[in-house]
């Protein structure tokens, strides 16, 4: 028979309760050990965007909420909870660079991935709005020339896609290749967005037209250089190569630096 | 093992809090020993655990010796936060040696004892207990509850709870840490001892003493409802 001690000491085992939810998500989030995530509208279509106390750490389709959590798992190694929206300034750092504002900043938390990984992303960061690079320039132009293959590799396990414009890496003979976030439709699109014709891209790949130069500057381009795009059509001469140009008597631009990985390509 | 704590969950009268007194017992006390051992190895990587053994635990510590349970929830997140700052600070050595259960308990309190301490020096109202819930949401309520179990009886047993918590309230400081820490976090004597940083015969002194007091709480009651029954 139970005394009634006893009992009292049993019922209060009874108000251990559980925490609320918000409990966990606000212990973590404070320290930097989870993410919150929220979405944003795009070119194509809602995203969902994952950040933390050091920047933006992923950004997907934002088709299956459970995926992203668990995309986010692997990738980061850390929870994602959801919030209502993005704080203010994130927001509006993330639109005004999705409509094309260069000069924003946008933090990002790429802790986890490798150097060459970052140092392919960060490159990626310089090409311009409505231009596109091969994957063979961005191997050049971080000092790895041959490791074309896994700059395509590293570009499509970007994290932060549209943040970091890997959308304007495109195979070396000018065709648009392939784009993590949903397939190279999706990659035509933001190109679109951009201002950049990727039907022009494509029928200069046909006809093998890998550079233009300007015979008034006697400066070839990458088809997609601002520079390029400025020479009137009766000054614009067509190169196969850069060695073809360089024959003709022209220099390589120095903005879109079109001999970098160009050894490689010819 | 917690003395006694096999032969309490076996005997509790509730028929949830016997499922519940024993699944704190082995969710928590036996992971801890690996827990330690990943927050020593890799501390980052692992809080996440520490806080989703700990976290009920803390906040129910919480909200038994504070009432409100937004105070409550405050009081449990620093006191993780707390707890990853210093565990940060700890070398690999240190962090192997802790006894988590009693540690957190003692971080949570000190908490909760500058809280109260505030609350008091302003005025503050001092307990609104489970009923401030914003949202109408119960954390007293058990979610768990069978479906087929009649409302009225998950409102009585609510109201059981609420007014239990309402005389843990009430007991002195020193008396319902102890009892808190005892009875509602389950932990051993020892235990208690450690959070506390009193000798074991105190403490059990002072959970007896607070079970004491409930009991004449409880009897008083009684008395004034049969009188009031008889008015």
């Amino acid at each position: 028979m139970m005394t009634t001690d006893e009992a009292i000491a049993a019922t209060l085992a009874g108000l251990a309760v559980p925490a609320p939810d918000g409990l966990r998500p606000a212990v973590l989030t404070e320290l930097a050990l989870a993410d919150r995530y929220a979405r944003i509208d795009s070119p194509i279509g809602p995203l969902l965007v994952a950040w933390n106390a050091l920047g933006v750490s992923l950004v997907d389709a934002a088709s299956d909420e459970d995926a992203f959590v668990a995309r986010h798992r692997s990738v980061t190694g850390r929870a994602a909870y959801p919030a209502e929206s993005l704080p203010a300034p994130l927001a509006t750092a993330i639109e005004r660079r999705l409509s094309g504002d260069p000069r924003v900043r946008i933090a990002l938390d790429l802790r986890g991935h490798s150097p060459f990984e970052q140092d392919v992303w960060h490159k990626a960061l310089e090409i311009p709005r409505g231009e596109v690079r091969p994957y063979g320039w961005v191997a050049a132009e971080i000092g790895r020339p041959r490791a074309v293959r896994a700059v395509g590799t590293a570009l499509g396990h970007n994290p932060v896609p549209l943040i970091v414009p890997c959308h304007r890496v495109v195979r070396t003979d000018g065709t648009i290749g392939q784009y993590s976030l949903g397939g190279p439709g999706n990659k035509r699109t933001i190109l679109r967005s951009e201002g950049l014709d990727p039907e022009d891209l494509e029928s200069f790949a046909a006809a093998g037209i890998r550079y233009l130069g300007s015979d008034t500057t006697q400066v070839v381009c990458l088809p997609t250089c601002r520079h390029a795009r400025r020479i009137a059509t009766r000054h614009r001469v067509p190169f196969r190569s850069l060695r073809a140009a360089g024959e003709a008597g022209y220099r390589p631009c120095r903005v879109c630096r079109p001999d970098s990985g160009a050894a490689l390509a010819a | 093992m917690p003395p006694g704590a096999r032969e309490r969950a076996a005997r509790v009268p509730y028929g949830d809090a016997t499922v519940r007194a024993a699944d704190r017992f082995w969710d928590v006390m036996e992971p801890d020993d690996r827990l330690v051992t990943e927050l020593a190895h890799d501390l980052d990587a692992s809080f996440e655990a520490l806080v989703g053994a700990h976290a009920d635990r803390m906040y129910s510590i919480a909200l038994r010796m504070l009432g409100d349970p937004r105070d409550a929830e405050e009081a449990a997140q620093d006191a993780l936060v707390r707890a990853y700052r210093a565990l940060s600070s700890y070398d690999a050595g240190r962090i192997r040696e802790l006894r988590l259960r009693p540690w957190l308990a003692t971080i949570v309190l000190n908490l909760c004892r500058s809280k109260a301490g505030r609350q008091a020096r302003r005025g503050a109202a001092p307990l609104s207990l489970d009923r401030a819930v914003p949202g109408g949401s119960t954390p007293g309520l058990d979610p768990s509850a069978p479906a087929q179990q009649a409302p009225t009886a998950i409102v009585e047993r609510h109201a059981a709870r609420e007014a239990w918590a309402i005389r843990l309230a009430s007991l002195p400081a020193p008396y319902r840490a102890a009892v808190v820490l005892r009875h509602v976090d389950g932990l051993s004597y020892p235990e208690v001892a450690v959070a506390l940083g009193r000798p074991e015969g105190t403490v059990k002194a002072q959970v007896h003493r607070g079970i004491a007091i409930l009991r004449t709480m409880l009897e008083a009651e009684a008395h004034l409802e049969s009188q009031e029954m008889t008015a």
